[in-house]
């Protein structure tokens, strides 16, 4: 039997080729609005003002990168509930994703009847998923189908937590997809700890990519908070769905560097120093933000610049969202089914 | 006696039994060094070892069929659901299993498996994780479902579940782990299938289990103090065995009956209620038996639209008038 190491060698190198410098720019300047609103909405859960808040912090290189490198037009998204530096790449707004947590009857995503988290808006082909983890996959396996047999062009991308790889629907699915050769990625956010469960209690095999093989597609494994990298890796696999060469799993090697959610205490279950050392050395941000300084593309002036406009888009957005409606609890039953059921005797 | 909350309550059952019974597992997600995402099993890993407290993958499928395996092989696991709406995935272990294996085996295996979780709304985390199933797993044969509302109640009926012979599905008021009520320190067992009168009246039977049975004591309060009704209040406590004598000897003697449930109107254990009221009292009946039930909505996330979708006081004096013939 093949070591892991000797297979992730087999896999070859994860991703390849040049990033425009508008790209990697534009990159940038999303992680660093995913990071500060991800902030933004834990202080305001902290304040009192919003019931929950899921945290992105850590993931945006991989969230961000993957994002940017699809064909924006003919992708259909499967996020996650930490999607949420994801879903601002792929076009919602800070405004849209405010709502959501605030519960607002305008907020895009549901409307206040489902949890913050649960990112969709039609428009952008950014689907609504589940609470319960890994119904995604299959979803998304089945979204590509229908992509293949409309010959529609498109590819599904989906997002999961190295935790929700452990549910039956993660194999159900990556097993249809590799049958059918979908156009289809599947990315794995391999952040180490399923809330307080580590990756050793998880699963006995040391990466999620090795999975790859015993169902017939490449596991790339990449480092999730190099931005670009995964930007590369993610444009390989969709090259590959767009050929039909099937879909592609996508492990990004990562970090959570805030609570599971704002209910979750994380000192019980990460040592203190542990997550003090990614913050100060792998943080993805400051990574890619040091990456385009070298590059002379991102200097003092241009970093405070981004830092200015994310600011002023976050502080807009919560100002909106708060002035906005709440639901109506007259509309409660609208929209459980197309046509309003008739009514029978009510309360 | 001591104030316990259900939290302790619920702890307290569980560490006895570990403690007098070294058959007794638990499995379940981040049960063990997180002491559960409720706290529940807080310091257990510490006290019993890693072997009877099992931190397990997110696979709930998995988990719950391995547990009916431990069960077949003498183990008594205890298994935690995050929340019980994750169980749908595990619903093919538990009812076509679990509840079945005894009687298509000819008796020859039995099940003695306690799943356990919170279970119902109320904590604004939206329909995924709200839905109250004691009528879903309450409809098959094979299972025992509870759903105990005192943290006297918690703690002795977890000590009857964990020594039941038959799979157990104990369905906790999650919105409830905080309150209070008094334990005792000593071993005790509260029996299935024998519902409790929660408070006395006359006028009015009033019958609910779980969470509901505060907002029923709250209501009998107002109709006492207001309007000088006194309303009997009974908590079913188990719904499967379901205690119709305390039903039916409550409403021969109030002659009427308002059903209360967080769940959905159709199909849900108040019909039963309604039901077995009709059955075995219909001459005892001054007015038709009343529900009261959640709104025919996947329950909503935003604060005002989940306090529209459950049942509220206001809905249940308005029951009790109209079974009263007070309407208007």
């Amino acid at each position: 039997m093949a070591t892991s190491a000797a297979r992730a060698a087999e896999r070859g190198a994860a991703g390849s080729g040049e990033i425009p410098a508008e790209t990697q720019l534009r990159i940038y300047e999303t992680m660093v609005l995913a990071r500060r609103l991800s902030e933004r909405l834990l202080q305001l859960q902290r304040a009192g003002i919003v019931p929950l808040a899921v945290p992105c912090d850590g993931h945006e290189a991989i969230q961000v990168g993957s994002a940017l490198a699809m064909p924006r037009e003919r992708t259909i998204v499967y996020p996650y509930y930490r999607s949420l530096a994801a879903v601002l790449a792929y076009g919602m707004t800070p405004l849209d994703l405010v709502l959501g947590f605030y519960a607002k009857r305008d907020d895009p995503s549901t409307g206040g009847h489902q949890m913050p988290g649960h990112y969709s808006r039609r428009d952008l082909n950014i689907v609504t998923t589940s609470s319960v983890v890994g119904t995604q996959l299959v979803h998304a396996a089945g979204a590509a189908y229908a992509a293949k047999v409309r010959k529609s062009g498109q590819v599904a991308i989906t997002y999961i937590g190295e935790g929700g790889t452990s549910e039956g629907d993660f194999h159900e699915a990556l097993n249809f997809a590799a049958i059918h050769k979908l156009p289809v990625l599947f990315v794995v956010e391999n952040n180490q700890y399923a809330i307080s469960v580590p990756l050793t209690k998880q699963m006995a095999v040391a990466n999620v990519a090795d999975r790859a093989a015993a169902y017939g597609m490449p596991g790339v494994i990449v480092d999730g908070n190099d931005a670009e990298a995964c930007y590369l890796a993610t444009r390989d696999a969709v090259a590959r769905a767009l050929a039909g060469d099937g879909p592609t799993l996508l492990e990004a090697k990562t970090y959570r560097l805030a609570p599971h959610t704002s209910d979750d205490d994380d000192r019980g279950y990460r040592p203190l120093e542990e997550i003090a050392m990614w913050r100060r050395e792998r943080d993805p941000v400051p990574r890619f933000a040091a990456t385009l300084e070298a590059r002379g593309l991102l200097d003092e002036a241009g970093t405070a610049a981004i830092a200015a406009r994310v600011r002023a888009a976050i502080d807009d957005a919560t100002a909106r969202a708060e002035a906005s409606p709440d639901p109506d609890p007259a509309d409660i039953h609208i929209p459980v089914f197309s046509t309003p059921e008739v009514p029978g005797r009510t309360q | 006696m001591p104030e316990l909350t259900y939290r302790n309550a619920l702890r307290a059952a569980l560490t006895e039994e570990m403690a007098r019974d070294e058959s007794v597992v638990l499995l379940g997600e981040d049960i063990g060094v997180y002491g559960g995402t409720h706290l529940i099993t807080q310091g257990l890993l510490d006290r019993f070892g890693a072997k009877r407290v099992i931190d397990t993958p997110i696979a709930e499928g998995g988990f719950t069929g391995a547990a009916i395996g431990m069960a077949m092989l003498g183990l008594r696991p205890v298994v935690e659901m995050m929340t019980w709406n994750f169980s749908f995935l595990a619903s093919d272990q538990i009812i076509q299993n679990a509840a079945k294996l005894r009687y298509f085996s000819g008796g020859q295996v039995g099940v003695p498996i306690v799943i356990r979780g919170p279970n119902g709304g109320g904590v604004q985390l939206s329909a995924q994780h709200t839905h109250s199933l004691e009528n879903l797993y309450g409809h098959f044969p094979g299972l025992k479902v509870v759903s105990p509302v005192t943290p006297y109640d918690v703690k002795g009926m977890m000590l009857t579940a964990i020594r039941d012979p038959d799979p157990v599905i104990f369905l906790e008021a999650g919105a409830l782990y905080g309150t209070k009520g008094e334990v005792p320190e000593e071993e005790y067992t509260v029996p299935f299938g024998k519902a409790r009168v929660a408070r006395e009246g006359k006028d009015v039977t009033l019958i609910s289990y779980g969470r509901q049975v505060n907002l029923l004591l709250r209501v009998a309060e107002r109709l006492a103090t207001e309007e000088d009704v006194q309303a009997e209040v009974i908590d079913l406590r188990s719904i499967r065995p379901f205690d119709e004598e305390t039903i039916v000897a409550s409403v021969k003697k109030t002659n009427r009956a308002v059903a209360v449930q967080e769940q959905w109107r159709f199909f849900g254990v108040a019909s039963e209620v309604a039901a077995v009221i009709q059955e075995r009292a219909f001459d005892y009946l001054d007015a038709p038996v009343e529900r009261v039930s959640g709104a025919e909505v996947p329950a909503p996330y935003a604060r005002n639209l989940e306090e529209a979708a459950f049942p509220s006081e206001q809905q249940v004096i308005d029951a009790a008038h109209r079974v009263l013939y007070r309407e208007g």
